[in-house]
């Protein structure tokens, strides 16, 4: 047996090809004289018509309070809920009993940016960035750490709030 | 030698360096304005980076194309290999040589350059490379060989991609150059002389052979696209069933020879398009009779005018119209530009006949007045019966599986 070959019943004499294609170049040329959608991006970052998003996910940023310190308490509930486990947490503790970071470091490459531990963040410490300009010129440099991700200075992302899922 | 012979020589020496230079830096800038106007019409704004405007854009990318590497697959021939982009890229340039950019120039000299001896000159010079009487003749002869270097490469590639794509341009390029070869009859009819400076002469007197000959104009136009190998007919280098056709396994600056051979090949076909069709160098009106250096001045940027507007033409109708598919290319230039390029030789020899011997008007004008009369009615039925899909169907009928016995 043949393999079956749907016959498409063409309509005839009602069909259009000359005026189709002049419709076509009219088309294409009024175009040419209409105004550029470009962004000239490394100059331009954002236009009336785009903008990055407040919930966009993009590299970390570690919160510090008045004295310059993290915020970071090392509960260990954003190693513990990090689906791709890219965060490596050794707690520490001072004399006062508070605990803190002794190492805290986020492999980039790893995280996928699902910002599950900004949510999970009891002390608002951990947050994901509005950010996407990430070049390095070695892999090592992409695990951050402590230090860097404190002095990242890019917005934080807002995330995903369930009363208000259109960000109005 | 003669004085004569070698002023003629210098003479020739001077025009050929110009008119590879102008068409080798024109043949790069043409790159650049394919992507800019591509980019307008989807309302972007195309290089802008390298150099104002980006106009240093294509010296760019030349010097990224010498400065890469040079692949060549395991299996190729090696020879036909290197072979083939030289072979597409010779006889693209050598068409330019052939067509009249300008009005003649009158030369006067007569000097003694040292052990070289007497160079003289004396008159007109012909504002084109080499002269040649046999005109559009040479340039179908020619034309046709670029199809050797495109079949070749995509044969000594040894690659199925490459081989699919030199096969269907060569399949492609011999189809069309038939309709090709006989839209032009009419306007050897016309003219008389296959010469382009006696063609010219005649539209100068009469009226550009578009009006006369529109249909011609249209087969030759749609054929020169296929012989191109550009958008609608660009199946031999289809991108989304064979990579990129016949060059698939180039890089580096024999990929750029490629390239370069299917610019200067438009350049040819709208050169073509413009001398045999619109006038050439004619500028409307007596503007152009008065002769001298002014006149070559007017008429040559006159000719560039033309030129340009044919080549955007091009552009503009690739980054309009989607690819044909393959039957419906075969069909096109089979069942339709041909028996429509043969009909209308054979309109246009009994018009002409009868508008000399019978109505017998001899005044060019007139004469042209009356074929362009023929010309309305015959393009009112061939493009009535083409919009209304009698000529090329949607799609081509098939069986189906029922009706098939097995």
């Amino acid at each position: 047996m043949a393999i079956g070959v749907k016959v498409m019943q063409r309509p005839e004499r009602q069909v259009s090809y000359v005026r189709a294609t002049l419709k076509g170049m009219a088309l294409t040329f009024k175009h040419m004289f209409e105004p550029r959608v470009t962004m000239q991006y490394p100059e331009q970052k954002s236009t009336t018509g785009w903008s990055l998003s407040q919930r966009w996910r993009g590299t970390h940023r570690m919160l510090t309070d008045e004295q310059g310190r993290s915020k970071c308490v090392a509960c260990g509930l954003c190693p513990q809920i990090c689906p791709a486990n890219c965060i490596k947490l050794v707690p520490g503790e001072d004399e006062q009993g508070n605990r803190y970071p002794l190492i805290y470091e986020i492999d980039e490459f790893r995280c996928i940016f699902c910002g599950y531990c900004q949510e999970v963040c009891p002390e608002e410490a951990i947050h994901v960035g509005v950010h996407f300009e990430n070049s390095e010129y070695s892999r090592g440099r992409f695990v951050y750490d402590l230090e860097r991700l404190q002095s990242q200075t890019h917005a934080v992302s807002t995330l995903w709030d369930p009363s208000d899922p259109k960000g109005e | 030698m003669t004085p004569e012979l070698k002023g003629f020589l210098l003479l020739s020496v001077l025009k050929m360096l110009f008119v590879f230079t102008v068409v080798m830096i024109g043949v790069a800038l043409l790159t650049l304005m394919e992507r800019k106007v591509s980019a307008w019409m989807q309302n972007r704004l195309g290089p802008n980076r390298v150099g104002w405007a980006g106009l240093l854009q294509p010296a760019a990318d030349g010097v990224k194309n010498i400065l890469k590497e040079e692949t060549s697959p395991a299996l190729a021939n090696r020879w036909l290999f290197t072979l083939a982009p030289a072979m597409s890229f010779i006889p693209a340039l050598l068409l330019s040589a052939v067509i009249p950019f300008a009005a003649p120039l009158p030369v006067e000299f007569d000097f003694t350059l040292g052990p070289l001896g007497r160079f003289a000159h004396h008159g007109l010079m012909p504002m084109v490379v080499a002269d040649v009487p046999v005109g559009f003749l040479f340039v179908l002869a020619i034309s046709s060989m670029g199809v050797y270097g495109v079949a070749l490469a995509g044969w000594s590639s040894n690659s199925k991609y490459a081989l699919l794509g030199g096969l269907r341009a060569s399949a492609q390029m011999i189809s069309y150059e038939v309709a090709m070869g006989l839209s032009l009859i009419p306007v050897l009819l016309m003219s008389g002389n296959v010469g382009f400076d006696s063609i010219i002469r005649q539209q100068q007197a009469g009226l550009w052979y578009v009006l006369p000959l529109f249909l011609s104009f249209f087969v030759f136009l749609v054929s020169g696209f296929a012989e191109t190998n550009r958008l609608p007919f660009d199946l031999p280098e289809a991108e989304s069933e064979l990579i990129a056709g016949y060059h698939t396994e180039y890089s580096a600056m024999k990929f750029s020879f490629f390239f370069i051979a299917e610019y200067a090949n438009v350049v040819t076909v709208c050169a073509m398009v413009t001398t045999l069709f619109f006038g050439g160098w004619d500028i409307p009106g007596r503007w152009d009779e008065q002769g001298g250096v002014l006149q070559t001045l007017a008429t040559g940027g006159f000719f560039f005018l033309k030129l340009m507007f044919w080549i955007f033409f091009v552009m503009w109708i690739r980054w309009t119209l989607p690819r044909f598919r393959y039957d419906q290319l075969m069909a096109l230039g089979w069942k339709v530009l041909m028996p429509l390029a043969l009909v209308y030789i054979m309109v246009i020899s009994t018009a002409i006949y009868l508008i000399e011997h019978v109505a017998g008007i001899t005044d060019p004008k007139l004469s042209s007045l009356a074929l362009f009369g023929v010309n309305v009615v015959l393009g009112l039925l061939v493009f009535g019966l083409l919009d209304s899909g009698v000529f090329i169907k949607g799609s081509s009928r098939r069986q189906p599986a029922s009706e098939v016995v097995g």
